[in-house]
């Protein structure tokens, strides 16, 4: 599958921002208290419009970062117990890296579990929104979007604008979610690449009795001792997952190019498994799957920078 | 040297003998044995009188297990299986014991056993076993008239409660007293996913809740999820708790409070124990089986 870049429309001129800027320090508001403000004076400088999404996630919080809508840098951080200071942390790194400083991105916005945290954010999207945004950019063709994270998965249907039509959740039982798999993984004692990939090697489909993931563990344990074939424990193990996948997925409705993204998709054997059981010709892995939320995010920022110069500009046309 | 790994999830195992009180004076010795997916039960009835009981825990295998949990109670009484006149098999393993008369499904048995602990009184029975929950309604002969369970997810269930006590490092039995041990009643952790709540409970050890802030807020949820299964069912008094977290208060009283019933204790005089019911309801259906067909016998002859 091919690699798509990422195209903005950002109608973004520093000089409104200039304009803006000039508007209101006319209006006796001095520059210093300007600073809380997204639009920042980065455009000034050579280093183009920089934007910022952050996709704080129950296990990761990943930061996608662009520079004139093209992404510039992906960071990845745990989420740890204190989201905003993960974020933060995050985003310092990311600035870090751009050579720019944390008060210059033009706009920030973020998604996740636990965007609620992030008071930085100039925007809070839904993991829905931030979903269907980034599938759009990735892969235009993409009409059913899976995105299957360590504590959730969710399932969008979208038009062919990106607009969601429909979309299903599960964030209530780790049995369809990465942990459920990481925790089989632990229980035979292999790494979850290796998991996935000895999946593939499997000849014979065993049936997994539980639902739960704690009750899952005692079975992969009793499987084990019973001389069970690791590679056929862990094809069960997906195939039981997928199984719970494809049943939300199939409530948001499938149509169209189907397409997976979130840091499970990295998973061979699942994203096989799941495959197999939507029936589906094709399931196209997203590149860098697990930034599918903070890249939507980062959209929305973009947009959000966009706007706001606009309106910058429109102000100092007023004025 | 190595160190010793504590078990926190591991609860003792129990043995009861009925003092003076000789299963040889008896006419009609029966056994009913409850393999669950945790524990295993056994009861031993003399003349349908509790003689002794064991309660030990599941091992990977069922037959291996039930035999465990019968030559715990038989121990050191002289008893052999011969000396048993009827046993009835109960539970999660119940088609797995190899000297079973006949296997009775645990639902009839906890609402017999129960009947038979408190009396002809109780309505609702609430099983909390190792790996399911069930809410039994039963009447004033401890026949079932209806049942709903939670069999598919740990959350509601003492292997929940297993794997908190082993994340947290506290004794399982410790859990309850130490839940009430706090300021303020705090707000529940999730009560869908064990998964989660534990990582929830980690989350809020680290924001500085002390271990019996976290216990009580795990509690809360776990009795939240039970209280929605009693509400689905219909709550009706007495109301009485079986199974292993029928001895944790931390979770019994927040079910109380959620239904505004108080459980009906086990009266005081009675050395039983919750844990057993299924296995004690077994032996009860064992008595009356094996009494059913002497009495055909002695028709027929």
């Amino acid at each position: 599958m091919c690699r798509r870049v990422v195209v903005l429309r950002v109608e973004v001129c520093a000089r409104a921002r200039e304009r803006r800027g000039l508007a209101l320090a006319e209006a006796g508001v001095p520059a210093t208290t300007y600073r809380g403000n997204r639009v920042r004076r980065s455009s000034d400088k050579e280093t183009g419009m920089i934007v910022a999404g952050i996709d704080v996630g129950s296990k990761n919080t990943k930061i996608v970062a662009l520079r004139d809508g093209e992404v510039a840098v992906r960071v990845t951080v745990s989420s740890g117990f204190d989201q905003e200071e993960s974020a933060r942390v995050g985003l310092e790194k990311a600035a870090a890296e751009l050579d720019i400083g944390f008060d210059d991105f033009a706009f920030v916005a973020a998604t996740g579990v636990g965007r609620k945290a992030i008071a930085f954010a100039g925007h809070l999207l839904t993991e829905v929104a931030a979903d269907a945004r980034g599938a759009a950019a990735l892969d235009p063709e993409a009409r059913t979007v899976i995105d299957v994270g360590a504590d959730e998965a969710r399932a969008i249907r979208v038009d062919e604008g990106g607009k969601v039509l429909d979309f299903a959740v599960n964030e209530k039982c780790a049995a369809g979610a990465g942990a459920f798999v990481e925790a089989m993984s632990r229980a035979l004692e292999v790494s979850l690449k290796e998991f996935g990939e000895i999946s593939l090697e499997s000849t014979e489909s065993i049936p997994m009795n539980a639902q739960c993931t704690v009750f899952a563990e005692s079975e992969v344990v009793s499987l084990i001792h019973s001389n069970t074939a690791p590679k056929d424990i862990a094809r069960a193990v997906h195939d039981a997952m997928a199984g719970r996948v494809s049943a939300m997925v199939r409530r948001a409705g499938v149509q169209g190019a189907v397409v997976i993204g979130g840091g499970v998709a990295h998973n061979v054997g699942f994203v096989q498994a799941l495959k197999d059981t939507l029936g589906v010709a094709e399931l196209r892995v997203l590149p860098q799957p697990e930034y599918l939320g903070a890249l939507g995010a980062a959209l929305a920022a973009a947009d959000k920078a966009g706007d706001k110069a606009g309106e910058g500009a429109r102000v100092a046309g007023e004025a | 040297m190595t160190e010793e790994i504590q078990e926190f999830w591991r609860w003792s195992e129990k043995n009861w003998r009925a003092p003076g009180l000789d299963w040889r004076d008896a006419s009609v010795v029966t056994a009913g044995i409850d393999v669950g997916s945790v524990s295993s039960q056994a009861v031993i009835l003399a003349d349908g009188v509790v003689f002794a009981y064991h309660s030990t825990r599941t091992g990977s295998n069922s037959p291996d297990s039930a035999k465990k949990a019968l030559g715990g109670a038989t121990e050191g009484t002289g008893m052999t299986l011969d000396d048993v006149h009827y046993v009835v098999g109960t539970g999660y393993g119940r088609v797995n014991v190899p000297f079973a008369n006949r296997a009775i499904t645990e639902i009839a048995c906890h609402a017999r056993g129960a009947n038979s602990m408190i009396g002809p009184t109780v309505r609702t029975i609430l099983d909390m076993g190792g790996q399911d929950c069930k809410v039994i309604r039963c009447d004033e002969k401890g026949k079932v008239q209806n049942f709903i369970m939670n069999d598919k997810c740990a959350a509601g269930t003492g292997r929940g409660m297993e794997v908190i006590a082993d994340a947290l490092g506290v004794p399982i039995e410790d859990i309850g007293s130490r839940s009430f041990d706090i300021d303020d009643e705090p707000p529940p952790v999730s009560n869908v996913c064990t998964v989660f709540a534990k990582s929830e409970a980690t989350a809020l050890l680290k924001a500085g809740w002390s271990i019996n802030r976290v216990l009580a807020s795990y509690c809360a949820a776990m009795a939240e999820r039970v209280a929605g299964l009693i509400d689905r069912l219909g709550m009706e008094p007495e109301f009485f708790i079986t199974g292993g977290i029928a001895k944790n208060a931390g979770v019994v009283r927040r079910i109380e409070r959620l239904v505004g019933v108080k459980a009906v204790p086990l009266p005081d005089d009675t050395d039983l124990d919750p844990q057993i019911a299924g296995a004690l309801g077994a032996a009860l259906f064992a008595h009356a089986l094996y009494r059913k067909e002497q009495r055909a016998a002695a028709a027929a002859g």
